[in-house]
């Protein structure tokens, strides 16, 4: 044990000769080591994001969409239903014994008021079970019920944002809102808590915000506003034929929904020719994330691993200059008694001190990551606000996770550079002959 | 053949040395048979001319290097017939190396230089080796040094903490490689008179030199020509003396 002490101790005053040099060297692994660990925590940070994104969707669930047909499948005269229809819906939930609940879901774009403030935003029509497959949380009242669905009530549940820009001043439970489309006033029953945005999916499912977002019950809206939605657009009449948007499937287990998935296409096989809809299944969708983000991250170390690479390059390249500097003061310890392994120990102690200091501040630095990149948003945010408005979402939001592997990873893998790129100039060093050495200039 | 060699009493004992080795494919007898004993108290210099075989012998005799046949006696062991990491051991154990360029490992202090054969006796050092190497420092006069770096010596201070480093082990005998070659005559005769009392005190001296002055003042002088020993005669006291004396005399007057 002293023998090792000793040795360190020499090894720090031998580097110490030299300290811009060392200190270079020491850089080399340094970076490496702290660039495995910010790669590995932001690309972990974006896949982590991605991940609760489609994880709010819900794992357990299979989303079947209404999309609108490439326009040489539609009639050119008068307007051709397409999409989901309530008897489909009715068809699903009596064949299909694996699913645990349905929710048919219409969606359209309307204009709530409320005195004289209006607001453009969605109305959605759907079932109280709506609330617990996405989530919603109610800040006041109750989400739609059974009863008030039943009864084609005309009751609303408000989103977070409709609530704030209708009812600044208000309470708005107990008031009603108005729909100037279909000239109707509804009962708002509910407010909701605020809700992040969902992912998009591919070309069959925009990103939901759902901060425009208003409520009712189904019936209700079938009732009151029908199937066939006609709007003005540059002067000419445009309508759409559609009896739900979506139908919302939740499987009795996680385990049924690929079987459920593949029932369900079978069932709905008649769209095809139509291509009217889009079967998602965030399952799935969480899978491929997940192996996305695991490539990402390998990738990502990949390119960590070569900037160790390169450092442990340049601690040999180090080595090799001092071994050859050195060449006397190995003969005099050869000559004094060191045996061959003694030099070994001596340049491998030297290698490891130069590739653990890198590796041990690397992982101080690697640990304030999140912090660092914290800092750095708020700084860009106030100095490039503009430019940083036109940053992709990911980059502005994303917040970097550490890896909790990557740091005794870093400091092993710091270790075994400072070995394997060691031994070589330490042999080398070992296997001189002590009469040549000591003769050396 | 000296299986039953009496080594008892003799720092070292040389029997029939040979070395031989290739060089561009012809065979160099660096050493024909080399025989010579060493008491125990002996102050020895080995001269001889380039080419004589004194640097092999040298290394030899440093168990820096192996003879091609023929037996080296230190103690009870044959250094002739041992591997590389039991020559280490004979090394750090029981020699004591001088050299001509004092070769102090630069990063080290004073002190930390003495300790260097014992730190490579695989031991930490104890709490007399400790004392042991402050008093061999005191003992060369460099005792308010300790903590100094060579780069901050005289060419003689630095020769001088070589000698305190060699005699750290205890060792057999201290073999010096020119140890004056580098040194003026003031400093020349300092170091020499520093082994004049190493062996009054007890210690066993061998020399290397091609210096005639130097070799007078030892008590024996072994001279090597081809690779065979010359002649190995004892220097009377009065030669020594004589020696000393032309030397203090000789002395550059100090400006």
């Amino acid at each position: 044990m002293g023998l090792w002490l000793g040795t360190i101790q020499l090894g720090v005053k031998s580097l110490w000769l030299h300290p811009m040099r060392s200190i270079l060297t020491v850089l080399g692994i340094f970076i490496g080591v702290a660039s495995v660990i910010w790669l590995l925590a932001i690309s972990k940070g974006i896949g982590d994001e991605a991940q609760r994104q489609i994880e709010s969707l819900g794992a357990d669930t299979i989303m079947i969409r209404t999309v609108k047909p490439p326009s040489e499948k539609m009639s050119s005269q008068g307007l051709t239903p397409y999409g989901l229809t309530r008897e489909e819906y009715d068809m699903l939930v009596a064949t299909i014994p694996t699913v645990r609940s349905a929710i048919p879901i219409r969606e359209m774009r309307r204009q709530f008021q409320f005195k004289n403030r209006k607001l453009d935003g969605r109305l959605v029509g759907c079932t109280p079970e709506y609330a617990e497959v996405t989530k919603l949380e109610l800040t006041s009242g109750h989400f739609i019920t059974d009863a008030e669905n039943f009864a084609r009530d005309c009751h609303c549940v408000l989103s977070a944002k409709v609530a704030e820009k209708l009812f600044p001043y208000e309470d708005p439970v107990g008031q009603r809102i108005y729909m100037p489309e279909n000239q109707d006033f509804y009962l708002v029953v509910g407010v909701l808590k605020p809700k992040g945005a969902t992912a998009a999916i591919g070309g069959s499912m925009a990103a939901q915000d759902f901060s425009n977002d208003v409520y009712i019950p189904i019936r209700t809206l079938q009732q009151r506003i029908g199937d066939t939605i006609m709007t003005m657009r540059s002067g000419s009449r445009e309508g759409e034929i559609i009896e739900l948007n979506q139908i919302t499937l939740r499987c009795r287990d996680v385990t049924e929904v690929k079987k459920t998935a593949e029932l369900v296409g079978a069932a709905l096989d008649s769209h095809s020719k139509m291509e009217d809809i889009a079967v998602v299944v965030p399952l799935e969708l969480l899978e491929q994330a997940r192996t996305t983000r695991a490539m990402f991250m390998l990738f990502m170390g990949m390119i960590a691993a070569i900037s160790l690479l390169v450092g442990g390059i340049g601690i040999m390249n180090i080595m090799l200059a001092t071994v050859t500097e050195r060449t006397r003061e190995i003969g005099i310890r050869r000559a004094l008694g060191a045996k061959r392994r003694d030099i070994i120990r001596q340049f491998l102690v030297e290698t490891s001190v130069l590739s653990l200091t890198g590796g041990i501040t690397g992982i101080l630095f690697g640990l304030l990551c999140g912090p660092a990149v914290t800092m750095a948003r708020t700084l860009a945010n106030t100095w490039f606000e503009k430019q940083m408005m036109d940053l992709p979402e990911v980059v502005r939001t994303v917040q970097p996770s550490i890896v909790p592997e990557s740091i005794p990873g870093a400091f092993f893998i710091s270790l075994v550079v400072g070995l394997v790129f060691g031994i070589y100039p330490a042999t080398r060093a070992a296997k001189m002959n002590p009469i040549e050495a000591l003769r050396h200039e | 053949m000296s299986e039953t060699m009496e080594t008892d009493g003799y720092a070292c004992r040389v029997v029939d040395l040979k070395k031989e080795y290739v060089l561009k494919s012809e065979t160099v007898r660096a050493l024909r048979g080399v025989t010579f004993d060493i008491p125990v108290g002996d102050y020895v210099a080995i001269m001889g001319p380039s080419g004589s075989g004194k640097s092999t012998l040298l290394n030899v005799l440093g168990c820096l290097d192996q003879p091609t046949s023929g037996s080296l006696w230190l103690g009870n062991d044959d250094a002739a017939k041992m591997s590389d990491d039991e020559l280490a051991d004979i090394r750090s154990q029981r020699i004591g190396f001088v050299f001509q360029a004092y070769n102090l490992i630069q990063q080290l202090t004073v002190v930390e230089n003495i300790q260097v054969p014992l730190f490579y006796q695989g031991r930490p050092l104890s709490p007399e080796q400790r004392k042991r190497c402050h008093d061999l420092a005191k003992m060369v006069g460099l005792g308010d040094r300790l903590d100094h770096r060579p780069t901050q010596l005289s060419g003689g201070q630095q020769q001088r903490v070589a000698i305190a480093r060699s005699l750290v082990n205890d060792p057999y005998f201290i073999l010096a490689d020119e140890p004056t070659g580098n040194l003026d005559s003031r400093t020349t005769e300092e170091i020499l008179q520093l082994f004049e009392r190493l062996n009054n005190e007890g210690r066993t001296i061998i020399l290397v030199t091609h210096e005639d002055e130097v070799s007078k003042r030892a008590k024996r002088v072994v001279r090597l020509k081809d690779g065979r020993l010359q002649w190995d005669k004892i220097n009377s006291q009065e030669v020594r003396d004589e020696a000393a004396r032309y030397a203090l005399e000789n002395m550059p007057v100090e400006v």
